[in-house]
Parts: structure tokens; sequence; C-alpha cells
């Protein structure tokens, strides 16, 4: 069965005619060609497919699509402002957040995730809401170096 | 070129990737990612059983399933492959046998995956179970059932050498200890599942063939082979990948499957894994048992070293006497052993096949060396650290005894590191209770000196091309896998030319377009395509400053580069720009194509005297000291590793930023060697067939990690620069080890070290 579902994906309105038991992670991939979204288990053990909805990271490979009818999806090719990267993915470029970089748009969702909710994020505080994300390549020392980077340069950018 | 001509530009100074904003704007594209909206979906259908004949398979219900392309079985794949080209012992589905739960055995084409799916469910498989075998003893017990007919016993293969007075040595020491350890099986658990995407043009009878794989030549070769095709009709491109740790160094069934479907289509066929079947291509780290002996002087000195090893291989060779000749040829080049004896045998057993892991075959046994090391040292009342120096290789360069060149050697300068970092000697004896202070060193090749599919040619071929617009573009087939290997052949590029970055576009891994390369592993790529990418950068200038000394009117000796200009020397005047120098460069060729080489030495290709001595033969060898600082609750039985401290002799750092990358992943990587990671099986069924139950460290679960680069400068690496990515994995297991050995007072034997290890662990102390 199909049903039409509309919702907002990086800013903007879509209407599509969606099986009822299509998997976000499966929609944002095949459907709207958002193939930055990563799929990297069965379901719910690496947080490679994180994605913001309405600003709160969720893990699309476990959820239906149908769930979110109305609300706004985010993912990493919603995060460049005008084809440029962001202070997150700045930094994890820069510091060197990504090696491989298939773990990446997961991990940067996630952390955006919480610097929406908290500007000035401790180290704990980082490795806790990012807990959910599994990296095999950089034993997370610089993800977490890039995801504090961010947060200075983002409370920089709004001092100014 | 030699390191003195150095400027910096480039070289040395910490670079992000250059292929850095793809990823992070998600706009890489990895195999599953390759647009193909036509492609079919592939969905292969696995043996239930460990071990049993095929009597039977029936694939008609499921070919006539609507929406279903094509079914193949073995019948379709009849040609053999192996990655060692001497043993050829794999059939892309199974004919006639199944070795092990989750063996491929038949495979189908449709429209979508639900359809596919549906059609495995359809094709009747009937077996004759035969005995499996999941543990060395059943194995090779007498009378056992024959996994493959041609390996009597069970065993893929033995290795021994004894090479000078094993014997004399340990009766000469103060000291024997022996002691046996066990290592669980570990999985490399790359975060990218494994995918390939085959296209099929039946008009012209080619193949294209995207795939997850760090080692797309040797790819190349297996698909065409297993296809009946020439390598002229192949084409293989390796995407971006997501990790590799030496995983994906095989040529693997859903790569031949992929093509064998898409060739019966008639068109492109994708088949994306799931973490479970991904977990059950396996090629990890093997189960290995070391029983080491070791002899000491009261001083400290070794005397002689016997080390006997048992790995566990699985149902298939892979790279099996590989991994075994390696534990045996890496107890050299680290520290100075009069005599060293050493005993290997691989068995096969009816589990999935072992494989090649970073670090491959030396780090179980070096774990356990440098345990026992730990162990003797205390026995002796000497301080770790000091035993380590008095075994320093004496005199650099050296041949070891097994016949390794050691042509540059900073661990010593290491050990000073680390200890100081770590605040060692003030702290070691003054931890509380509960906590613990370990060390441990390790190394690792760079690049072996006799690839498996030995052909003559160079180690490494890189292709240079300038043209009208300036731009050089730099073609390689290294296969980037993560690891920054894109990254370092533009900055050692760009370091000899003096480009800026926006000056230097890079292609890679696609034979269409690319030179071929051996791959990415045995750290060989920085050292041999490092190399050749400067041969050709460094012919590249002298072209470039030939046409700029016409221009400028002088000899060639007389322009000196600055960055991208040419002058005179001492001359005042602005000289000649990049661009003019490019043009003139130009007249009568046009474009330019350079192609630079690096070849190794017959000299550093092992001592023909010594049987398996190719295999641990390098150019150079990178190494690593460490030190863990861990505390352990015995209510919980948690280990937690505090943080570690390592020192790495790179050679050169060409990229400080992803020289320290590698070495905090490879760290970490053994950290969870050592406390959580592990493949577990009962009666062949895989329990550990995703990513909560092999665990990985979190976030949570993981120490900090100080790095220390030290540059030894060596002198055959690309401006000196040696490998750093899998020389530090050993040694951190080790410090780990060492330092639960001073928390709790017992030494732990049997890895990973799991709460119920670690009680098991406590329980014998308090018997003891």
């Amino acid at each position: 069965m199909k049903s039409i579902l509309s919702l907002k994906v990086n800013g903007r309105s879509r209407t599509d005619l969606v099986p009822d038991n299509m998997l976000l992670v499966d929609y944002l991939r095949e459907m709207v060609g958002l193939t930055g979204v990563k799929s990297g288990c069965d379901g719910g053990e690496c947080g490679a497919c994180t994605v913001l909805v309405d600003s709160e990271p969720r893990l699309s490979c476990s959820t239906l699509v149908h769930q979110i009818a109305g609300k706004h999806v985010e993912t990493i090719e919603g995060m460049t402002r005008g084809g440029r990267m962001d202070e997150l993915q700045t930094a994890f470029h820069k510091k060197l957040g990504t090696q491989c970089g298939f773990c990446t748009p997961g991990m940067i969702m996630a952390a955006e995730g919480l610097l929406r909710r908290n500007q000035q994020p401790s180290r704990e505080e980082i490795k806790e809401a990012l807990a959910g994300n599994l990296c095999r390549c950089t034993g997370y020392v610089k993800i977490i170096e890039s995801v504090e980077a961010a947060a200075k340069a983002c409370s920089a950018a709004g001092a100014q | 070129m030699n390191p003195g001509d150095l400027k910096g530009t480039m070289v040395g100074v910490p670079a992000p990737l250059v292929d850095g904003p793809e990823k992070v704007t998600g706009r890489a594209k990895y195999t599953a990612d390759m647009p193909a909206k036509d492609a079919l979906v592939g969905r292969i259908l696995l043996s239930p059983i460990a071990h049993g004949r095929i009597l039977s398979i029936d694939t008609r219900a499921a070919a006539a399933l609507p929406g279903v392309a094509a079914v193949i079985t073995g019948e379709d794949c009849g040609i053999p492959f192996g990655v060692l080209p001497t043993v050829h012992d794999e059939f892309a589905l199974a004919r006639d046998k199944v070795r092990f739960r989750g063996e491929p055995v038949a495979a189908v084409a449709a429209v979508d995956d639900a359809t596919a799916e549906a059609a495995l469910k359809l094709i009747r498989v009937s077996y004759e179970e035969l005995p499996a075998y999941f543990d060395a003893t059943s194995a090779t017990a007498p009378g056992a059932v024959l996994i493959h007919d041609d390996k009597p016993n069970n065993v893929v293969r033995e290795v021994h050498f004894d090479l000078g007075e094993t014997a004399a040595g340990l009766a000469a020491a103060d000291l024997v200890l022996e002691r046996s350890y066990k290592f669980a099986e570990v999985n490399h658990a790359f975060m990218e599942p494994n995918a390939a995407l085959a296209e099929y043009d039946p008009q012209r009878d080619t193949l294209c063939l995207h795939t997850t794989t760090q080692v797309p030549y040797y790819v190349h070769l297996t698909v065409a082979k297993c296809m009946g095709m020439d390598p002229s009709q192949v084409r293989v491109v390796k995407p971006f990948l997501g990790g590799g740790f030496g995983g994906r160094g095989d040529t693997f069934h859903f790569d031949i499957v992929a093509c064998v479907l898409a060739r019966k289509v008639g068109g492109a066929v994708r088949i994306v894994q799931t973490r479970e079947e991904v977990f059950l291509v396996h090629r990890g780290r093997p189960y290995t048992e070391i029983k080491l002996t070791l002899g000491m002087t009261r001083a400290g000195k070794l005397t002689a070293c016997h080390c006997q090893a048992l790995q566990l291989g699985g149902a298939y060779t892979s790279y099996g006497i590989v991994t075994l000749l390696y534990v045996g040829s890496l107890l050299y080049g680290i520290y100075d052993i009069p005599a060293v004896k050493y005993d290997g045998k691989r068995v096969f057993t009816n589990l999935p096949a072992a494989g090649g892991q970073r670090g491959h075959g030396t780090v179980d046994a070096r774990a356990a060396f440098e345990s026992l090391l730990d162990e003797m040292a205390s026995e002796l009342g000497l301080d770790p650290f000091a035993v380590r120096r008095a075994n320093l290789l004496p005199t650099i360069p050296c041949t070891t005894a097994y016949g390794q060149k050691v042509m540059s050697y900073g661990l010593a300068e290491c050990l000073d590191k680390v200890e100081r970092a770590s605040g060692w000697r003030e702290r070691k004896d003054k931890m509380p209770k509960g906590r613990g202070l370990g060390m441990a060193c390790s190394h690792y090749v760079c690049g072996t000196t006799t690839p498996v599919h030995w052909t003559g040619e160079p180690h490494a071929t890189v292709i240079l091309k300038l043209d009208f617009d300036g731009i050089v573009t730099i073609l390689t087939g290294a296969a980037d896998i993560g690891q920054g290997s894109t990254t370092m052949a533009a900055q050692v590029v760009g370091e000899v030319l003096g480009l800026d970055w926006d000056r230097i576009r890079i292609i890679t891994a696609d034979s269409m377009l690319t030179p071929k390369d051996n791959g990415s592993f045995s750290s060989r790529v920085t050292f041999q395509v490092g190399n050749a990418a400067l041969q050709a950068a460094t012919e590249l200038k002298t072209i470039l400053v030939r046409a700029a000394a016409k221009r400028l009117n002088c000899q060639a000796e007389q322009v000196e580069c600055l960055g991208e200009s040419f002058r005179v020397q001492g001359s005042e005047k602005p000289g000649l720009s990049f661009k003019d120098a490019v043009a003139e460069a130009l007249v009568d060729t046009g474009t330019l194509t350079i192609k630079g080489t690096f070849t190794s030495p017959v000299e550093f290709r092992g001592d023909k005297k010594i049987k398996g001595s190719a295999i641990g033969a390098s150019m150079g060898f990178s190494y690593a000291a460490h030190v863990a600082e861990t505390s352990v609750d015995e209510v919980t039985g948690n280990i937690s590793v505090e943080k570690i401290w390592v020192a790495v002799d790179v050679g050169r750092a060409l990229n400080p930023l992803a020289v320290e990358g590698q070495i905090q992943g490879a760290v970490w990587m053994g950290v969870g060697q050592a406390l959580c990671e592990e493949t577990v099986y009962r009666d062949g069924l895989m329990m550990h067939g995703n990513l909560l139950e092999y665990r990985v460290p979190t976030f949570m679960d993981s120490p900090e990690i100080e790095v220390h680069i030290v540059e030894s400068i060596d002198p055959n690496g690309p401006f000196g620069a040696k490998e750093a990515s899998e020389c530090p994995l050993a040694g951190a297991i080790a410090a780990v080890m060492n330092a639960v050995a001073q928390a709790t007072g017992v030494r732990p034997r049997e890895l990973p070290m799991t709460p119920d290890r670690v009680f098991a662990l406590i329980d014998s102390r308090e018997v003891a």
C-alpha cells in the first residue's frame, strides 16, 4: 500500500506517494536522492543514518517515513550554506574529524542536534551526545576536537 | 631528491584531506551511492549448515517468480579463485560442498529487494551434513573429515625455522619463562557495508565493476579470470570507500556474483550486503594461541626466543600462509635477539575465513611478547623501559638474521618520549589501588617488497599530466580507503613542484584512467606510491626548469623555483610565472605526461637462503612505544583505559595531521581488541553478527590518546617517510595488558579482557 506523504526536506516542502512500510533512510536515499544519508548496519547499531527531525537527531533506519509526516527532515546535504561548508563541516574537514568519511554525515548531524540545544557543550556532553554513532577510523579523538572547534566558531560568529 | 631538498611548503604541513569537503557535505559517492537507476538488486542465499555436501539445488520456483531476472548457483561459477596465486580454493557460489554456516550457495537478481528476498526463500537446497569442526583439536583429530580434500589433517600450512642457537640461548639465560596466550578472533568492522555494482554491456562484451575494495587490481584480475574474460574487457573502479583495515584485501564472492548476474541479465546488478553478511565475509585477524618462551640475563638482555603460534584459519585459505609467516618474521626487526625459533601452524575450521587485518600477522605475537617482557622485567626487578633499552638493535643500518634490512630506527627516542610524557618514573610505583600503568612497543613493515601477484613490474607507478590550463593532474591507482593516500600523493607532488593546492587534481583507482597499483596493504602506499610520485614530480620539475631557463636566457642550474614562479638565481627581476613556464614547456611537445616509478631493490626482498623470508621483508620499519593508564573495577569487572601516550617513529610525517589520525585510530583499534572485540560462534552459528554484539568501543569507552611523532628520516622513504597506521596497534594491546597486570596484580593472558575474563583473572589471584 502507498499513501500520500507531505513533509519538508532540507527546507523544501515535498509531497510524494510513498509505500506505507518505507523507512526514512530509504525514502531519503532512493526517492529524494540524498545519498549523503548512510546505512551502516541492519538497524539502529551504528548511527551512520542519523538525520534531524524537527532539530532532534533521529535514526532514519529505524523510522517509518510516514511517522514524520508534516515534520522537517534535515540531512548532511542541507547543512551547507549557499554551497559553503558550515562550522561543523569546516571543523570536521580541517581537524580531520573525518577519515574514510562514511560515519561523517551521521556524526555531523548528531553533533548539529547537540549544538542546537547546547551551544557550549563540555567534552563529556559531546561524548554522551555522540555515543550512538560509531566511527572505526579516528578513535573519536579528532571528532571530539572537531565538535569543540565548531562550537567555538559558532559562538564567535554569534558574538559578532 | 634527498630529504635535504624539503622546503616544507606542502610536506610536513598539517593538511586536511583533499577529498574532505566531499566527505563532510555528503557529496562523496560510495559504491551503494553510485547512480544506476536501472540496476537490479542482487541477493545471495547462504548455507544454513557448517559442513556438508550439496545434493541438489532446485531454483525453478525462484526463477518463475515475477520480477526475478536471473538465478545462479555454483554451476554458473565454475572457476576457482583466491588471493594467493598458488591457492585458489574458493568459488563465488559453493559447488558440491559447503564449508561454513553462511557460505554463499545461490544468488538472484530481481527488480527490488523484496522480490529478491522472496526468491531466495523459494530456492530448495538439500544437503548431506558432515561433521563440522570449530577448534583445532577436533579439526586435526585422526579420522576427521577433510574440509578440503587436498589438505591432509585439515592443516593449512606449518612454518618452522630455527635461526641461531635457541636451546643454548635459553640454557644460558638467568631467567626463562614460558607462557601461553589466547587471542580471540577479531573483525575489521569498517563502517561501510560491502557493496558491488556490476554493469555488463552485451554489445561490447565488457564489464564495469564498482566495488568496496582496497585492492582494485587484484579484483580486476580475479573477476576477469572467474568470468572467463580478458582483463581488457573489464574495468574496475573503487569509489569512496568506508574503511578497509585489511578486510578488503581479497576479491570476494559478491564481486563475482554481481558480475555473473549482470552478464546473465545483460545489464546492471547491485549487491549491498547487510551487516550480518559483512561479518560472514569476515577475513579478520584469526583466533590465535601463542606459546612463548623467552630467555633473559639478569641485566635484562634477551638470549633467545621460541614462539609457537596456532591460528584458526576458517574454511578457506585467504592469506593463510602469509599471515602465518608474518608472525615469525616480525619477531625480528624490533629488538636484538641472538636466536629465534618459530613453529607456526594454521588449521582449517568450519567457520568464515580469517584474513589480513591491520598489523597483519604480527599483532597477537607482539602483544604476547611485550606482555612476557613486562613479566620478566618484574621478576628480575628491572624497569620495563630499561629492558627494552637493553635489547635495542645495536647498529643501524643492520640486517636481521631473517634477512630484513633496518635502515632507520627511532625506537629509543619513542621510549624516551612516552616515558617522559606519561610521567612514568614519578608515577609508576605510586599508582592507587585498582589503577595501573603499563608500557609496550611494536613495529611494522613499510610495504612488502614481494606482493602476492609478482609480475616483475615496478612496485608502484604514478603518472602526472600537465596541460595548457596549468593544472597538474596526478593519476594513481592507489586506493584511498580513508587513510589519506590521495592527499599524500598530492602533497608529495606539490612539495616538489612548489605548487598551490588548487593547481593539483588527482584521479585515483579507476582501471580505465589510472596506472595499475597493487593496492592498499602492508602499509605500502606512502612508501612506494609516495616514492613513485616523488620521481614523477622531480622529472616534471626538471622539464619546467629547463623551459624556464630558455625563457629567462640562463642555464637550468641558475633557475630558482619560488613556489609557482621561476627566476634567475640572485636576480631582482620578477622572473617567469608558472603559466609562462608551462606554455614554454609545451612548445613542440604538447600535453606533458610523466611517469614515475618505484622499485624496491632486490637486496630488500629477503634472504633467498631463508625460506619464507620474502614475507616481512621491507624497505623500512616503523616503531612505536606506548604507555597506557587503566583502572579496573573489581566489582563490575570493567576495565577503563583512561589514557594512552604513544610515540611513533614514522620516518618523516608528510602530513602530521593525518599521521596523528592514523596513530590514534590504530591505538584505539588495539584498545578494542584488548577490551571488548571478539567473534563468537556456537556450533558454527555466528553470534556476533551486528555492531551491538560485536562490541567496538564507543565515545564513552574510548581513552584520551596523546600522540608524539618521532622522525628518524628513513634514507629510502619519500622525504624520509615511513608508515604510521599499522605499527601502533599491537603495542596498545600489550600496554593495556601490562597496565591491567599492575592494577590487579595478575597477568591477563586471554583476550579480550571482558568482565567475565576479568573476574576469572581476579579469582585466579585469590586462589594463588
